[in-house]
């Protein structure tokens, strides 16, 4: 689904992304850990499309389509979504407003008839079901006067609405309790499926209990350093990053 | 952010000329030209003795240069007073004697003159240039005691109503640009619902300047009558042209006991082109006065329109009990000017007023709110609420904001809340990472800025603007 090769990015004249190679397979989820400042979010916005960052080098290929060629609105109809880790607010404009245009974008995307305010409302309601949304966050401007949580609990639910086929989130975890941990694992959960990809960014290795990866992939130093199974991330648990770092340092050499 | 900043204008799509035959006056203006006027309208001598004292008056007037907004001087003889279409001449009795082409103006700006627009619950007062042309589903209107007709013919119909009000509320010599209306004013709307009785469909007045070189000032005149209810709107258009044309009108409403009025613009004058050539100047006093005691005027205004606006629909709140409310959005884009808001005048007892307004600013646009809120020694437990918001995108455009507030009275509340904000880079980029494009980004953002005010317009008028935004918006973004 996506391919990865010595990818290098840079914001400003900052290179932060310096040779990453990474595959994800439809069904597959990956884990990027790292320290602070090693560029594991950088990615997350690099595969968004931000237009901060600069591509310098390297290929992205989505669905056998050149990533960077592609505007990030679509990219987003293609099927990339990104779970911002300090999502946005747009006052005035209600949640389900916003939904339904981002919705039915894709819908014309794939050439199929766009949902009307009714039926989009029944999608919502059952979406919300599932996640144990409260429906009064449906009529509410978009992430304004929202708690962390609900925030990050907001971007979960319009995963759920929007179906991705490549759902990136970063540290998602961030700032979240342990119960609203919990919530937002569990709506990750139900939306793994074997044609959709996950790329989970996050500092701890604490949301990995919940939401289990197949893959655990360490950056620093803005490449990968080393990559493993879930292991790996109980790994970094007890040893920290420090250990790796070495390596970070001869892979750069 | 670079996508933000990039200008360029769509173009301005009610921008065409109608080839009518027209009668129009040689550009000037003196005591003739106003007597001229008023023979033409075949007025009644108190009218045009009116209009001379008017006249007079303005002669010893100089235009205000208070408001924040720059443009070189007028030369007020160098525009004609008056242009009518040439054909019919005598008064038209119905649609059918009204020149084709007009007609066909009014279809391509979306407005029926039809009658069966009536199903549609609106009735149409068409001005084109300096005369009312048509207006729709007066027989229906006549049969409740509404008179709703051209400010002309209401002279002649009503003139003891016209006499009573005319100037009740904006005065002859109010300032310079009134002054200059109620010399000059050709044509306009009134309307008049008598005692106890709602309007049962929605009143419309669509200005529409189409001859060069002229001005247009026409006089609308409202009168709510004990426990009457009406809602108003009001709707703009003229060609592109590259040189500036005069819109100098003056609105007045006046409410008696327990009588609501809610009058409603979406003006959309041509606001010239990127460089700033040509658009219309909108310099416009609009006042309403709430002179019976529970009686209610509310104003709102989507101006996406003009080259230059200055208006300030105000409230005078005499009654006790009375309300005033102004809900506002002002968009400029390109080289446009706006110094807009309203003034609150609160007399009466527990007389209350709210002011939202919402001005947007891009391009190299210059935004000024400007507003007054003033409690005299007997309004006793007065409350005002002012809120003030201001939306930037890109980093050209300017926002300013001069709230005047005068208290008089110990109990009265007066609250005044503003804030400015900007359209983020972030915002835009979440909005973009969901699949939706920048310009609908822009849009969906605005519009969510501008939502407390929408909210006020009836239905269609909302719709309406809500697209009217979009494309004043339109190349405000790369």
């Amino acid at each position: 689904m996506l391919s990865i090769k010595d990818l290098t990015a840079k914001v400003g004249a900052k290179e932060i992304l310096t040779g990453i190679t990474l595959n994800v397979k439809a069904g597959e989820v990956h884990a990027i850990m790292g320290p602070n400042g090693s560029g594991k979010s950088t990615l997350a916005q690099v595969l968004a499309g931000h237009p901060a960052y600069t591509v310098t080098g390297g290929t992205v290929t989505y669905q056998g389509r050149d990533l960077t060629e592609m505007t990030p609105e679509d990219r987003a109809k293609e099927g990339i979504f990104l779970a911002f880790q300090y999502p946005v607010e747009i006052p005035g404009v209600s949640n389900a407003y916003f939904l339904r245009a981002a919705y039915n974008e894709r819908e014309k995307q794939a050439g199929r008839p766009e949902l009307d305010v009714m039926e989009f409302n029944t999608l919502l309601k059952e979406k919300s079901k599932i996640l144990h949304i409260d429906e009064s966050l449906l009529n509410r401007p978009v992430n304004e006067g929202f708690s962390g949580g609900e925030k990050k609990r907001n971007e979960i639910f319009q995963l759920a609405v929007l179906e991705p086929k490549l759902a990136i989130l970063d540290e998602t975890d961030s700032g979240l309790d342990i119960d609203a941990l919990r919530t937002v694992s569990d709506g990750v959960n139900r939306l793994r499926s074997k044609d959709r990809a996950f790329i989970v960014v996050t500092h701890y290795q604490r949301l990995l209990n919940y939401i289990v990866p197949d893959f655990v992939h360490v950056i620093a130093g803005g490449r990968i350093v080393k990559s493993g199974g879930k292991e790996l991330a109980l790994e970094l648990e007890q040893r920290g990053y420090d250990w790796l770092k070495p390596a970070a340092a001869g892979a750069a050499r | 952010m670079e996508d933000v900043e990039q200008l360029a204008t769509k173009d301005y799509k009610w921008g065409f000329v109608t080839d009518v035959a027209s009668d129009t006056f040689a550009k000037g203006l003196s005591e003739d030209v106003v007597r001229a006027i008023s023979a033409k309208k075949n007025e009644p001598s108190w009218l045009t003795d009116w209009r001379l004292a008017a006249y007079r008056a303005w002669l010893k007037m100089k235009a205000p240069v208070w408001p924040n907004v720059t443009y070189p001087p007028i030369d007020y003889q160098g525009i004609a007073y008056y242009s009518a279409p040439a054909a019919p001449k005598d008064k038209k009795q119905s649609l059918d004697e009204v020149d084709p082409e007009i007609l066909k103006t009014y279809e391509k700006l979306g407005i029926s003159l039809d009658e069966q627009k009536r199903l549609q619950n609106i009735a149409v007062d068409a001005v084109f240039d300096s005369v009312s042309v048509a207006t729709t589903c007066k027989d229906y209107l006549e049969k409740l005691g509404i008179a709703f007709c051209s400010f002309s013919e209401a002279v002649h119909k009503h003139p003891e109503l016209v006499r009573r009000y005319l100037g009740s509320v904006v005065p002859t010599h109010d300032n310079f640009f009134a002054a200059l209306n109620s010399a000059v004013f050709s044509d306009g709307s009134f309307c008049f619902i008598p005692k106890g009785v709602k309007c049962p469909m929605e009143l419309s007045t669509y200005f529409r300047i189409n001859a060069a070189d002229t001005g247009q000032f026409e006089r609308t005149l409202i009168v709510a009558e004990e426990g009457a209810q009406v809602s108003y709107l009001e709707g703009c258009t003229a060609p592109k042209r590259d040189t500036n044309q005069l819109h100098a009108a003056v609105v007045e409403l006046v409410a008696l006991d327990n009588a609501t009025i809610k009058y409603s613009t979406v003006q959309n004058w041509y606001p010239g082109d990127k460089d700033g050539k040509g658009g219309i100047y909108n310099f416009v006093t609009k006042r309403g006065k709430c002179a019976g005691v529970n009686s209610k005027i509310t104003w709102t205004q989507v101006e996406t329109g003009s080259a230059i606006t200055w208006k300030y629909p105000s409230c005078i709140l005499v009654g006790d009990n009375s309300v005033g409310e102004f809900y506002s959005v002002a968009v400029v884009n390109n080289r446009q000017q706006a110094d807009t808001g309203t003034k609150m005048i609160h007399v009466g007892k527990n007389t209350r007023s709210t002011i939202v307004s919402k001005g947007i600013s891009a391009g190299r646009g210059n935004n000024t709110y400007r507003g007054q809120v003033k409690v005299a020694k007997g309004a006793a437990k007065a409350r005002n609420y002012t809120q003030c918001d201001s939306l930037l995108i890109g980093d050209r455009c300017g926002a300013h904001t001069f709230p005047y507030i005068e208290v008089q009275n110990p109990t009265a509340k007066v609250e005044h809340e503003a804030s400015t904000s900007k359209i983020s880079e972030d915002q835009i980029f979440y909005c973009k990472q969901r699949g939706i494009s920048t310009e609908n980004a822009i849009n969906m953002i605005v519009n969510g800025f501008c939502k407390e005010v929408f909210r006020e317009l009836p239905m269609e008028f909302a719709v309406e603007a809500q697209k009217l935004l979009g494309v004043s918006l339109d190349g405000s973004v790369g």
